[in-house]
């Protein structure tokens, strides 16, 4: 079987991973540089039997994908950061009320209407952390356009896998790029789908069996006749405010992830083990930080790099564990700093963690993360 | 007079908040306010007009047809039908 | 009664609403709406938003969902284009319908989806505890109108119409049957239906008001109300300042979910399973 081979661009790869994850419900609202997702969704979904909805905003966006998807159907919208900003009040209902949806965040410089089509990467911490509570969710960088098919696909799974929002965070440059991308073929992908109640009776929406276990989620329409609100709630689904009641929802939402950390992080890593300066990068930076450092090993210092494909939950361990036998940890961002912060968190000073901070709009040029690694390696 | 229909009616207390609204728009002042809660004072004069039931914000009471011979029994008032006790709500 | 009654979750009842409050009232008749109609349990999905009157879907026995602050209609809208085939009834407020969902109202009325919006109009924002919301009557105090609303009302009808809705009525809680048959219309109307039932909120409109007690309350909203129909033939000093009661508009237009399927109908292949995989859909990069 010939290899699909197609010069693709991110925004592409991402839409045809989603589509091959069975994506059937897409609602979103034009935003540079995001819009070719929109675009390529309301022509391919109806030729898979789904549907494609402009809505009147961002909001209307994210409530409608909530909707489509406790209909039972895997469902996207993908926006950049201004509409990410507006998203976040539904990415925490999502994420209370255990409804699988995907969040595509194109990132461009923000904030605000910012430099609408130049990259950054300065909504690291918002897609975290950006809305009101503590509330899991999980947070992919595709580093390449080939990963923006691979990510968007294991995006949908981990959603479905742990009833979680997940969110696949690009940016301009990752988004529009093109690059020969190999498709695999669809027999070769693992496609996951949330788990199913066992029967009507006494079904129990949000009744785990095991810690950190996931309950299962019955589609609306079809007789379960149950009850989603975004009030706390106990495992029937009804609201509740009793102190044990909330306790037990929210530490029960937060081992769906912690528990499942190991299984869930992501990274790739280049000539790591015996480096003396490591270079902790995502998205497009990783492609300047990976020239960097192998013109830092021709240059006779040991540099290695861990990139990563899941951001949050943030790899710590791995982090502390290098931090712990490097001289410093490079840590390049089209931000002021927010994958830094992590890195310093977890290193727990014990190494010393350089910022290199791009902030205007541009991609890095390699040499000027080579200068820093040379510098931190003195 | 022969063909008048008899009406009970059959309430839940647990429900009533005693807001009085069935008890004003009773076009026969059938109904009265005890300790809180309705019940039916003259239950002969209900004409089944059943706007006591359609307006109860709280669907707690129901007006069913009787057959004259047969009187209202007292425990109309605490008839809680399928209804299980106090529903737990936040 | 009891037919009526195993439409609700009755374990979730006696329900949250003050003494008097017209919302039970209104709930009751869209029950006996749904019960009329024969509608199927297992196929009517309930949305709401936020507010008083957004509580209401809890203690309903279908699918409900229970969203956020004005997104009834936008989580609605989703439900719908998913599944075509369900029934979808959205139960919402003044403040959550026309404040903060105002912009999701216009527009699923614009697209004329079939959605049946219910807008348990109180004039207030209860479950804040009695602020003034889009619905507040000039002039009326609320706790952030402590020297009277400056702000003119929403003329809730006008805008639905305006905006797309085909199917516009508005009734009260004091004029219940009436109001079961407003639903009942609304319900069997394919595109966005909407009927506003005007709510008597005793606890804040009546008491910052001074309007009285739930049963005073019914007695003003049946002062400031007149029958459409009955309008025509009163003389205008009658009818003037009165907000008609019953149906207002009703037109005929295609229906979103309808226009969407024919429009990609060329292209619409069945979905095999929902196990996903490539379906070999041509990408069409290019």
């Amino acid at each position: 079987m010939p290899k699909t081979v197609k010069l693709m661009q991110g925004n592409e790869a991402c839409t045809v991973g989603a589509l091959a994850a069975g994506l059937e419900f897409y609602a979103g609202y034009p935003i540079t540089p995001s819009t070719e997702i929109a675009e390529l969704c309301a022509e391919e979904l109806p030729k898979v039997g789904g549907s494609f909805i402009q809505m009147e905003d961002e909001i209307a966006s994210a409530a409608a994908i909530i909707g489509a998807s406790l209909t039972g159907k895997k469902a996207m919208t993908a926006t950049s950061g201004p509409g990410f900003s507006l998203m976040q009040e539904l990415l925490g209902y999502a994420s209370l009320c255990e409804v699988p949806v995907v969040f595509v965040n194109v990132q461009r410089v923000g904030p605000s209407t910012g430099m609408p089509t130049s990259p950054a990467q300065g909504d690291v911490m918002q897609a975290r952390w950006g809305t009101h509570g503590d509330h899991p969710v999980v947070v992919l960088s595709p580093g390449n356009v080939k990963e923006c098919f691979e990510l968007t696909v294991r995006a949908f799974n981990l959603s479905e896998r742990y009833r979680v929002p997940a969110v696949v965070l690009m940016d301009e440059v990752i988004g529009h790029m093109r690059e020969k991308v190999e498709l695999p073929d669809a027999s070769e992908l693992v496609i996951e789908n949330r788990p199913a109640p066992k029967s009507r009776v006494g079904y129990k929406p949000y009744e785990a069996d095991v810690d950190g276990g996931v309950p299962p989620m019955a589609p609306f329409g079809e007789g379960y006749r149950w009850h989603v609100t975004g009030l706390f709630h106990d495992e029937t689904g009804f609201p509740s405010n009793k102190p044990e009641v909330a306790d037990r929802l929210m530490r029960r939402l937060a081992a769906k992830i912690d528990r499942h950390e190991t299984e869930i992080r992501d990274y790739v890593t280049e000539s790591l083990d015996d480096c003396e300066v490591a270079v902790v990068s995502f998205g497009s930076s990783a492609m300047s930080a990976l020239s960097a450092v192998r013109k830092a090993r021709a240059a006779g210092v040991k540099a290695g790099m861990l990139r990563l494909r899941t951001i949050w939950p943030f790899p710590h361990d791995e982090v502390l564990e290098l931090s712990k036998r490097v001289k410093a940890i490079v840590v390049p961002e089209m931000n002021l700093g927010q994958v830094a912060l992590e890195v310093e968190r977890a290193s727990r000073c014990s190494a010393k963690v350089v910022r290199v901070s791009k902030v205007n709009g541009e991609l890095f040029r390699p040499e000027e993360i080579f200068t820093a690694i040379m510098e931190a390696a003195k | 007079m022969s063909d008048k229909k008899f009406y009970r009616h059959l309430i839940r207390e647990k429900f009533c908040k005693g807001c009085n609204i069935c008890v004003a728009y009773c076009p026969k002042k059938v109904l009265e306010l005890r300790d809180g809660k309705v019940f039916a004072a003259r239950p002969d004069d209900c004409i089944g007009c059943l706007m006591c039931e359609l307006r109860c914000p709280d669907f707690a009471i129901e007006v069913k047809p009787r057959d004259a011979a047969q009187a209202p029994s007292p425990d109309d008032h605490v008839v809680d039908l399928q209804v299980p006790p106090e529903a737990h709500h936040a | 009664m009891s037919e009526t009654l195993s439409y609700f979750r009755q374990d979730r009842l006696p329900h949250i609403w003050c003494p008097g409050c017209g919302h039970g009232t209104i709930t009751g008749a869209l029950i006996r709406a749904i019960d009329r109609l024969g509608l199927d349990k297992n196929k009517l999905i309930l949305v709401s938003g936020i507010g008083c009157s957004s509580r209401a879907v809890g203690y309903l026995d279908f699918d409900t969902l229970h969203t956020a602050h004005g997104r009834a209609l936008a989580f609605a809208t989703g439900l719908k284009v998913a599944r075509p085939d369900l029934k979808v009834i959205v139960m919402t407020g003044d403040g959550d319908c026309t404040a903060i969902g105002g912009n999701h109202f216009i527009h699923a009325a614009r697209r004329n989806i079939d959605i049946t919006t219910i807008v348990m109009n109180n004039n207030i924002y209860g479950m804040t505890s009695g602020q003034y919301s889009p619905m507040t009557p000039k002039g009326m105090l609320a706790t952030t109108a402590p020297y009277g609303n400056s702000e003119r009302d929403f003329d809730l009808a006008e805008l639905a119409k305006a905006a797309g809705a085909t199917y516009v009525a508005r009734g009260t809680s004091f004029h219940v049957p009436m109001l079961i048959d407003l639903l009942e219309q609304a319900l069997q109307n394919k595109g966005f239906s909407v009927v506003e039932a005007l709510s008597q909120c005793p606890t804040y409109m009546g008491r910052k008001n001074k309007i009285g007690s739930a049963v005073d309350m019914l007695e003003w909203i049946k002062g400031r109300t007149v029958n459409a129909k009955a309008a025509a033939a009163l003389p205008p000093e009658k009818v003037q300042g009165k907000l008609l009661i019953g149906e207002l508009h009703r037109s005929s237009q295609p229906e979103y979910c309808d226009e969407y399927l024919k429009a990609t109908a060329k292209v619409r292949r069945a979905w095999k399973n929902i196990d996903g995989g490539l379906r070999g859909c041509e990408q069409n990069s290019d």
